[in-house]
């Protein structure tokens, strides 16, 4: 115990003297947070909408205006050409173009089915896919009204109705959703990127020899090395918490200690890897270029920018060895949704499987006889 | 016989092989306590190898090492309590303050807090640093910086202290004063085992032993050495020995 404490002195009052570290550690989750939590909003606004109405009639202006109050869409053009509302699509003028044929208002009034026709640029496949779905909304208002204004004083039965209402994030509010999860990356950083450099630093400078010379442990080294950069770790996960309350109004639900609680044993399975990186890399950059490729794949297939529902069954296989995955489930589940240690013990479980594989590879991997 | 345990360092048969090249070569040699024995070879025949055996941070691929009355093999633990190390490279922490550093390696020794107070006090008066103790390690001038590194390799007072190439790189005056330490420590009982390429140094050693090509060549006093190869100093023994030109074997490597 002796000895690990005059490790910790040392690492402390190392990281300390590194500047640069600490400006990093105050301006990360307040940059990363506050501009991605803004920045990463999956509602699209003011989709381009170029219109095509053969038909002219009242009701078709009625749907039309639909659009335009929306403040999702933005009528660009309207033209009676396909091919200029094409040109506007070539040229990114428009997203979508929605083409009412003539005589739509006459079939509605006959009872008949009047289709009109969307096309939806999807070069961007996310703005694609919500065009899609934010027309669809509209279009069934239009349904519904239309049939209580024809029939007046009779319910109107639509086969099948939609009523939204979202669970745990009532405003659909991004932020809400997002803030949790960048904190997971914030957290995950500063645990591969620190933990990654530092043994490989000591490397390179040569101040290993002296310390492998030594009595030391493995252990008592490796404990020294990870110890400090869980506090930090923690220090970030509290200003992160602390920022999405105050600037993001955000209600954590759950039990915030829980977070604490998971937050250490993530940090253990993570700084571990970290370690490992620098145990079997000789220089920084090295040891820079592989922890940056461990989190490219970690963050990408995190669920935290995509859905992991939306992968295909290889893709998905493989989140299930993702530790970010994991935390950005527990983060949202508790603090979102109020979910207690009975739900989140799988997570647990998994994550202390994590750790115990890569601390137990990180220690014995790093050879003190070099 | 004597015991090998009575030996600081015992070596027998040491050797290490990386892959088919034959790094050391079954060399065998004991130093006494209170000895300073120059370890001297060019660069690249096999010294740092064996030091790094002797230290305990490379296992010998066979042949026996018993150093501080440890075997490297069977106890590098307890071969690492009784050693002291400096090496080639500067390697304490820059980022660190001089008193921070000893207290580090005064702890990671298993000092007591008064121990290393007592012992911080002591060490800078001797160095002559007790006005840099707040000073950055990083700050300080090369030779400054080696003569720290020696009194922190010191610290916990090891049986025997490894000195790779101390010297390299220091100015004259500093060179001095590094060997007016190294005497002091080995009056105190404790032994030194030094390498250097500064062959005047190797004058000053008790005995020499000089490594050609994973071999130990010669192995004697400064001055029998100078005797039994009819040279004027160390360096006409060491160029002699290091070109191999005065074995028949020698003669025919360097003709392929």
């Amino acid at each position: 115990m002796g000895t690990i404490s005059y490790i910790l002195q040392k690492e402390f009052l190392q990281i300390r003297r590194n500047k640069m570290i600490i400006v990093m550690i105050i301006l990360m989750p307040i940059i990363q947070l506050i501009i991605l939590g803004n920045a990463a909003d999956y509602e699209m606004k003011h989709i381009n909408l170029h219109v095509i109405d053969r038909d002219l009639s009242t009701t078709s202006r009625t749907l039309v205006s639909k659009f335009r109050a929306s403040s999702y869409f933005s009528i660009v053009n309207s033209s009676f050409d396909a091919e200029v509302a094409d040109r506007d699509i070539r040229n990114d003028a428009a997203d979508l173009i929605m083409e009412i044929p003539h005589g739509l208002e006459r079939d509605l009034m006959r009872g008949e089915q009047a289709p009109i026709s969307l096309r939806v640029n999807a070069i961007n496949g996310v703005k694609g896919g919500l065009a899609n779905a934010y027309t669809t909304q509209i279009i069934q208002d239009f349904n519904g009204e239309w049939l209580s204004d024809r029939y007046p004083g009779r319910a109107v039965v639509l086969p099948v109705g939609i009523a939204w209402s979202n669970w745990f994030n009532p405003g659909m509010n991004y932020a809400t959703f997002m803030v949790p999860g960048i904190l997971v990356l914030l957290i995950t950083i500063v645990g591969v990127f620190l933990s990654g450099i530092n043994i490989v630093r000591e490397k390179e400078m040569g101040t290993i020899e002296q310390i492998n010379v030594t009595p030391i442990k493995k252990s008592q080294f490796i404990v020294g090395k990870l110890f400090p950069f869980l506090v930090i770790a923690l220090v970030e996960l509290t200003l992160g918490l602390g920022i999405g309350r105050v600037i993001f109004g955000i209600h954590y639900v759950g039990n915030v200690g829980l977070i604490y609680l998971f937050s250490i044993v993530y940090l253990i399975a993570i700084l571990g890897l970290g370690l490992l990186v620098s145990t079997i890399t000789e220089t920084q950059q090295q040891a820079m270029f592989i922890a940056w490729f461990i989190l490219m794949v970690f963050i990408l297939m995190s669920g935290l920018f995509t859905p992991i529902e939306s992968m295909p069954r290889w893709a998905q296989i493989i989140t299930d060895f993702n530790p970010v995955k994991y935390f950005v489930e527990v983060m949202r589940m508790v603090l979102l949704k109020g979910s207690g240690m009975s739900d989140i013990s799988r997570h647990f479980g998994i994550m202390a499987l994590f750790g115990l594989v890569t601390n137990t590879l990180a220690v014995w991997n790093y050879r003190k006889r070099v | 016989m004597r015991e090998q345990n009575d030996y600081i360092v015992y070596v027998k048969d040491l050797t290490k092989v990386f892959g088919d090249f034959v790094a050391v070569d079954k060399i065998n040699f004991r130093v006494e306590k209170g000895e300073i024995f120059g370890f001297l070879g060019a660069n690249g025949a096999g010294k740092t190898t064996a030091i790094k055996m002797l230290t305990g941070l490379l296992a010998p691929t066979s042949g026996e090492a018993v150093v501080a009355g440890f075997d490297v093999r069977r106890e590098p633990e307890k071969v690492k309590y009784n050693i002291g190390y400096m090496s080639q490279k500067f390697s304490l922490y820059d980022d660190l303050k001089v008193s921070e550093n000893i207290r580090l390696y005064a702890g990671i020794y298993g000092l007591s807090r008064k121990e290393i107070k007592r012992k911080s006090k002591a060490l800078l008066e001797e160095l002559n640093m007790v006005a840099l103790r707040d000073k950055l390690v990083g700050e300080l001038p090369l030779g400054w910086k080696q003569k720290l590194a020696f009194a922190v390799a010191m610290i916990h007072e090891p049986a025997v202290v490894f000195l790779d190439e101390p010297t390299s790189g220091v100015d004259p005056i500093t060179r001095r004063q590094f060997w007016e330490m190294i005497y002091k420590a080995s009056v105190a009982g404790t032994t030194i085992f030094i390498t250097t390429h500064y062959l005047d140094e190797a004058e000053y050693c008790t005995r020499v032993s000089i490594m050609v090509d994973g071999v130990i060549e010669a192995l004697d006093t400064p001055k029998n050495l100078r005797l039994k190869y009819g040279a004027d100093n160390m360096q006409e023994v060491f160029v002699l020995l290091a070109r191999g030109e005065h074995t028949l074997q020698g003669k025919i490597k360097k003709e392929k």
